[in-house]
């Protein structure tokens, strides 16, 4: 069942756990389109020209910020980018008073990444401008997921009846969780691995396996997905030491080789090189950890596109 | 002055009596109930024809309020909480002492008690700090604020901290046969969680508070009661764990008993992705849990296990909910749909009767706390409460007499309310609503 | 729902069509034919192979999808499938005769749209353009160099190109109503 919907319904896309399929294709068949506007000599199209989109980042974030900007700018839009430092002691100006603020200059979108679980669906419920979750707490980060779906459909032709490896952090990462949503939807056979102490609850109702062995998680599939280990896990005391963590769970040329032959190796980046991953494996011939980067603009062209291209901000009529 | 209520079913169950009765009220007393009260004995008194439809029972006690006074007043005051108070039914009020400053000395006490006798509403019952600041280090002065008034002492708002410090709490306010009352919660395992950790918190990427954080110290409070021979009262029980370890408890003949609050037993944490994600009306602590403990609770209440309904009612401004779910202020108020609540998930469903809910609501909280009331026997203070059971209620907060709104119940259609309260004699809320209740609208000279 | 081309007549058009580039452009040297999505990229096919029996040469073919370069009086899509496809012109357009086909020319803006879009991707020498139906009403200043069939229309009726390789028939009918045209 491939149908691929007409529009995304609403404004705002908070997550994938609010697409359905059809949707999803939408978006991924779009994205193909807009790949093919960066190999013009003029990586230019005019839909969302005169139309303002704002970057609202309170957690730095060089690599995703800069795709989102290069997605707007490449459909002529007007960008505007906005740091704001968040600390948890300091109280400063509320979330909501930020963004009425800057609804002011009535912005088409606000692209928004946040530290707390749910900040974009509270400024989708209070803001009229349509948002774009670019990472809220360890919720979701979907235009993440749909640039690695797209990856692996790119490379593999499908995602139905794949099995894809997600290893990790699982438990604190909102890449994760947007994947094996989106994964699921799409059919893949999802195995999901990481220490114990990291493995989030109910995995089973989500339809994902869920193994603490890196092998069994690795074995014969198609594609593996290595999740970045942040440093304040370890002084949170859920693994022991970095070192540790690599000789368990770090994906090794040794282990890449139980995968299938042409399986391909993927991370959302920033890479932690002897921590998650082998440096011969991040720049070996299966990773396709670069194109991840590239798609990830086409992607984000697409659904910047079908919520803010081609009339007013509301449902298309 | 006299007042004659007439044809109502009272429900007393320490008296036990369930059935049509006149209840004649004489001055702050209760001067007699009887199946028929003629007017010629009750001369001059105001005669309200209540009709069977309508429930007398003795007066509600919430014993577990915040009334956020001093220190808090854009929350609530002691005025708006007593007056949110009566609308709800409830004719007394224990406050817990998380005000700024704590409530950790008589003169605080002293203070709260000023604030009622103004707002001359429901009665109020400050509950005192364990520990000085409830920072869990040294015992507050205990004696000198029973002797201000305080019925029992808690270090709510956080857990007591030590079993070292509960152990001497229980030990100390044993001197006085008083109770303490635990929010148990094991800080290290809780962390900076803000939802029940469970399957979906995960979804939603919020840090889990596991049932075991409240477990643990459920556990640790009943092996230091056994102990000591105090009694501990287990504030806003929450998971099926807790609950068991209390049975278990009882069965050993510990002093132990326990409130739940009327959200933990209409509502589980699925209701966080649905039909509002990320609602910060659902935050509170202990959290939502799940499905199979929001059953136990459920269970607890109809087999006796369970002693309190208490709503914990903890008013906040809506600055502190308009916020990111990890940011927002735990709680929600609860005065105003206690009763309908458990009119319409306790007994039109059938778990418990009229008489069970007087339990939970009267007789229980008035024995824990050795407070009048529980009753309405001739010679006990007049304080009742006029149930409408099959009242159709639309819940509106911002209808609330509260100062504050923050309620996930808003719009919620209920059925079973509260017609009228009475205070030491006298009408302090009458419902609009419902029309037997216009008689007792008159204000009195 | 009158038919006013049938397959034979649609046929007809198209071969005309071909004698008339070939005449306009003195051969088809440095001639290219750019088929705007949907329906004109099967239309440029079938130039190219009418071409190629008529001149024994080869000519480049490409598909140039509009829909990112639409502008907001084209709110309804332009056809019935909305979605944005890839625009594939596997060849440098600079300094060559670009030869846009189209299937309906109504209002103008598709061909705007289109001449937009192929002045992003370098700079043609001409660019001139082939309709198999223009049906008048035109908002914008533009022109059809080649026209299969004039077709005088109401604002109240669509037109509809229906070929071969799309919808299994070649034809062109007049429906009542307003549909998604531009």
């Amino acid at each position: 069942m491939s149908e691929t919907a007409s529009r995304l319904r609403g404004k705002d896309l908070l997550g994938i756990a609010d697409l359905d399929v059809s949707e999803i294709n939408l978006i991924l068949d779009t994205a193909e389109a807009m790949k093919e506007v960066a190999s013009r000599p003029i990586k230019k199209v005019p839909t969302l020209r005169g139309k303002t989109v704002i970057n609202l980042f309170f957690e730095p974030s060089t690599r995703t910020r800069t795709s989102f900007e290069i997605a707007e700018k490449r459909l002529s839009a007007d960008t505007l980018n906005i740091a704001i430092a968040m600390s948890s002691v300091v109280k400063g100006e509320t979330l909501i008073d930020t963004a009425l603020n800057l609804e002011a200059i009535a912005p088409a979108m606000m692209v928004v990444r946040h530290a707390s679980s749910g900040a974009c669906h509270l400024l989708a419920r209070t803001c009229r401008a349509g948002i774009v979750n670019a990472g809220d707490g360890t919720h979701e980060h979907p235009t993440q997921g749909l640039l690695d779906a797209f990856t692996i459909r790119e490379r593999k032709g499908r995602i139905a009846g794949l099995k894809i490896a997600i290893v990790g952090d699982l438990l604190h990462s909102r890449v994760f969780r947007s994947n094996i949503l989106l994964l699921t939807k799409l059919g893949a056979d999802v195995w999901a691995c990481g220490p114990p102490t990291l493995m989030p609850p109910g995995l089973d109702r989500l339809g994902v396996h869920a193994t603490t062995r890196v092998d069994e998680a690795v074995d014969g599939a198609d594609a593996i997905m290595m999740l970045r280990i942040q440093l304040e896990r370890m002084q949170g005391g859920f693994f022991p030491s970095l070192r540790e963590y690599f000789t368990v769970f770090g994906m090794t040329p040794e282990r890449v080789r139980l995968a299938k032959p042409d399986a391909i190796i993927m991370h959302p980046g920033p890479m932690n090189r002897g921590v998650e991953i082998a440096s011969e494996v991040a720049d070996g011939p299966a990773s396709v950890i670069l194109d991840q980067v590239t798609n990830g603009v086409a992607v984000r062209m697409a659904v910047l596109y079908l919520l803010a291209g081609g009339g007013e901000n509301e449902a298309a009529a | 002055m006299k007042l004659l209520l007439k044809g109502a079913r009272v429900v007393d169950p320490a008296s036990g009596i369930d059935g049509i009765r006149d209840v004649l009220v004489d001055g702050d007393r209760i001067s007699r109930v009887d199946t028929s009260i003629p007017a010629g004995a009750a001369a001059g008194a105001r005669i309200v024809e209540l009709g069977s439809s309508l429930v007398v029972v003795p007066g509600l006690i919430d014993m577990h309020v915040h009334l956020r006074e001093p220190g808090y007043e854009h929350k609530e005051t002691v005025a708006t909480g007593t007056a949110s108070a009566v609308a709800g039914g409830f004719t007394a009020v224990a406050c817990m002492p998380n005000t700024n400053p704590v409530n950790d000395n008589a003169s605080v006490t002293r203070f709260i008690l000023k604030q009622s006798v103004a707002a001359d509403l429901a009665r109020v019952y400050p509950i005192g700090a364990v520990s000085n600041g409830s920072n869990g280090e040294q015992l507050a002065e205990i004696a000198d604020m029973r002797e201000a008034g305080c019925v029992a002492f808690s270090d709510d708002g956080r857990p007591v901290a030590t079993a070292a410090l509960m152990r001497r709490a229980l030990e100390y306010a044993g001197m006085f046969n008083m109770p303490i009352i635990d929010h148990c919660e094991d800080r290290s395992l809780a962390g900076d969680g803000v939802a029940h950790e469970g399957f979906h918190a995960a979804q939603l990427g919020l840090r889990g508070i596991p049932a075991a954080a409240e477990d643990v110290m459920v556990d640790r409070d009943i092996v230091l009661a056994c102990a000591t021979g105090g009694h501990v009262h287990i504030a806003h029980l929450s998971t099926a764990g807790a609950l068991r370890a209390v049975q278990s408890g009882k069965s050993r003949g510990a002093r132990v008993t326990c409130e739940v609050t009327p959200h933990h037993f209409t509502l589980s944490d699925e209701r966080l992705r649905a039909p509002l994600i990320y609602d910060t009306n659902l935050k509170m602590n202990p959290p939502l849990r799940g499905n199979t403990d929001r059953d136990a609770l459920l269970a607890g209440i109809r087999d006796g296990s369970i002693d309190v309904i208490a709503t914990d009612h903890a008013p906040h401004h809506a600055d502190d909910k308009r916020v990111e779910f990890d940011r927002a202020s735990f709680g929600i108020v609860g005065l105003e749909t206690a009763v309908s609540l458990s009119f319409d998930r306790l007994v039109h469903t059938g778990i418990i009767g009229i008489g069970r809910l007087v339990e939970l609501f009267s007789v229980n909280p008035a024995r824990i706390l050795k407070v009048p009331g529980g009753r309405i026997a001739s010679g006990d203070i007049a304080d009742i409460t006029i149930l409408a059971p099959d009242l159709l209620v639309t819940v509106d907060a911002a209808a609330f007499r509260s100062k504050a709104r923050n309620t996930p119940f808003d719009g919620w259609s209920l059925r079973g309310g509260v017609a009228a309260t009475i205070v030491g004699g006298r009408v302090v809320f009458a419902n609009g609503a419902v029309p037997q209740a216009a008689g007792l609208e008159r204000r009195e000279t | 729902m009158p038919i006013v081309m049938d397959r034979d007549r649609v046929s007809r058009s198209l071969t005309r069509i071909a004698h008339e580039i070939v005449e306009r452009n003195r051969g088809v040297d440095q001639l290219a034919l750019v088929g705007v999505r949907t329906r004109g990229v099967p239309l440029a096919r079938r130039l190219a192979s009418l071409l190629l029996t008529i001149t024994g040469h080869e000519v480049q073919g490409g598909a140039l999808d509009i829909t990112l370069y639409r502008d907001d009086l084209m709110k309804h899509a332009v056809g019935p499938q909305p979605i944005v496809r890839r625009t594939e012109i596997p060849f440098s357009i600079d300094d060559r005769h670009i030869v846009l086909v189209d299937d309906v020319l109504f209002t103008g803006r598709t061909i705007r749209a289109a001449l937009d879009a192929l002045i992003d991707f370098g700079r043609p020498r001409t660019i001139q353009l082939v309709v198999l139906v223009d049906r008048g009403h035109r908002e914008l200043p533009i022109k059809a160099d080649y026209v299969g069939k004039n077709l005088p229309t109401s604002l109240a009726e669509t037109v509809r190109v229906r070929l071969d390789e799309i919808d299994g028939v070649d034809e062109v009918i007049i429906e009542r109503g307003e549909g998604d045209q531009a």
